[in-house]
């Protein structure tokens, strides 16, 4: 996956990348070091995002929210969203929601290691997709030690 | 996790835990605060009421402002301009305005204990943002926050209070944080102002000796002297307790190292505080009132989820 986002972007100058907390964050540290060693000219520009302040269950439950570090301008860049599995769509909506509130980037990508996608509840694909796993619904799955893990229902 | 309690009545209740999970939200929203866009929609249909029985300016414009910052819908109210002065009872005027679906109650109230004994009637949130001379947990909460912040740790850090103690709810819910969260305290002030049984009901020093006491701590926190309160005849006047426990430059100066001073407002420029100290890089007074948004959305935020 590293290899096909540093040949969709060449020129790190323009891109930046940010992993969704908590195990987009995992995934984007990997990701982001590979991308370092293809290209070591430039430095990738790397962040971290959470979205707790942004769910749409809110009422429900309560979550303790996790580190927020976006120590650069996404102003008219490219961001590549980082996450580890997709599946109802939901955390990129909101995710998608805090971004706008840092700026207005030039274009949005989505990366992602695990693609559920039979179980969509929102317009959102991923540009770059690790493995597509066919699950059901009530099933889970995790990252569990950088190790995917099904936990079937 | 989650808070122990529903309501935000006194630090005096809360745990450790909860103490942290509060400074630990706000450290996130502080960062919100920072953002181009300073809003987040956590509490979008959550309805809030001020209910201020007492003036404020600083921590009615920092609740409303937390308020708004999470996209909270707030009403507000002041006893002078409502139906109060009509001789409404308190539950009346709350019943009535939560009989309008309002989710949380932030109030203030000149009573000591006003809003644990509306907690005891009404369904909703409370948050005491101060009640008579018991308790200010907020401003406790954002005292704690900015020492924190500015020195690293809670733990071990030694405190001062300065001041009117005996009718300060700052003082009050400061120094049950501090002691639950492993700092040392000294109250100093004036013997008339210092209630006799303080240093055995909260485990704190007590030293009458101002440049004792600031040759001691790391953190002066200078308490306002309420002025409202002067016919009572505490000190014999306003010029004797600025020289004996005024703040001023040259005493801090002549101490053998650097303190931070704390204040929560307003201040009484050349009484407790002089000018030069208030203003100088050494005072945190304006980062308090900063931080004092983040930490009151941490609190509302923590408090809006919780439907028993």
């Amino acid at each position: 996956m590293a290899k096909k986002l540093s040949d969709a972007h060449p020129d790190l100058n323009d891109v930046v990348f940010v992993g969704i907390q908590q195990g987009g964050v995992v995934v984007g540290n990997d990701i982001v070091l590979a991308i370092q060693q293809i290209n070591r000219a430039q430095k990738v520009q790397y962040g971290q995002l959470d979205i707790t302040f942004y769910r749409d269950d809110i009422r429900k439950e309560i979550l303790t929210p996790d580190t927020m570090n976006i120590p650069f301008a996404i102003e008219n860049k490219t961001v590549v969203l980082i996450d580890d599995v997709l599946f109802t769509g939901r955390t990129i909506k909101a995710a998608l929601d805090v971004l706008l509130d840092y700026g207005r980037p030039a274009k949005v990508e989505l990366c992602v290691l695990v693609d559920r996608k039979e179980h969509r509840q929102f317009p959102i694909q991923a540009d770059y997709v690790g493995v597509t796993v066919e699950t059901k619904k009530d099933d889970k799955v995790k990252l569990i030690n950088k190790e995917v893990v099904l936990i079937a229902r | 996790m989650q808070l122990s309690t529903r309501h935000l009545l006194g630090i005096k209740n809360l745990t450790k835990e909860d103490i942290s999970l509060i400074l630990s939200t706000a450290e996130q929203f502080k960062e919100v605060l920072q953002r181009p866009v300073k809003k987040v929609p956590s509490l979008r249909d959550v309805t809030i009421v001020n209910l201020f029985y007492e003036n404020s300016t600083r921590t009615r414009f920092s609740f409303e402002l937390a308020e708004k910052r999470l996209s909270a819908d707030t009403i507000n109210f002041a006893a002078s301009s409502s139906s109060a002065s009509k001789g409404e009872t308190l539950l009346d005027t709350v019943n009535n305005i939560l009989s309008m679906k309002v989710d949380m109650v932030v109030m203030r109230h000149s009573a000591s204990g006003a809003p644990h004994f509306l907690a005891q009637h009404i369904p909703a949130a409370i948050i005491n943002a101060g009640d008579g001379i018991n308790e200010h947990p907020t401003q406790g909460l954002l005292d704690a926050f900015s020492i924190k912040e500015k020195t690293g740790t809670l733990e071990g850090r030694k405190v001062a209070i300065i001041g009117d103690i005996m009718h300060s709810r700052v003082a009050q819910s400061n120094i049950y944080l501090l002691k639950k969260m492993g700092a040392e305290v000294t109250v100093c002030g004036p013997p008339t102002l210092i209630p006799k049984y303080i240093s055995g009901a909260l485990g704190v020093n007590v030293n009458y000796n101002l440049k004792e006491t600031l040759e001691w701590c790391d953190v002066a926190n200078v308490l306002r002297i309420q002025l409202e309160r002067q016919n009572q005849v505490l000190f014999s006047s306003l010029r004797e307790y600025s020289l004996a426990y005024g703040i001023n430059r040259n005493l801090l100066d002549s101490l053998h190292k650097e303190i931070v001073i704390m204040h929560p407002g307003p201040i009484n420029r050349g009484v407790e505080i002089d000018s030069d100290v208030a203003d100088s890089k050494q005072s945190i007074i304006l980062q308090q009132v900063e931080n004092g948004v983040a930490v009151r959305m941490a609190v509302l935020y923590l408090l809006s989820g919780r439907k028993d």
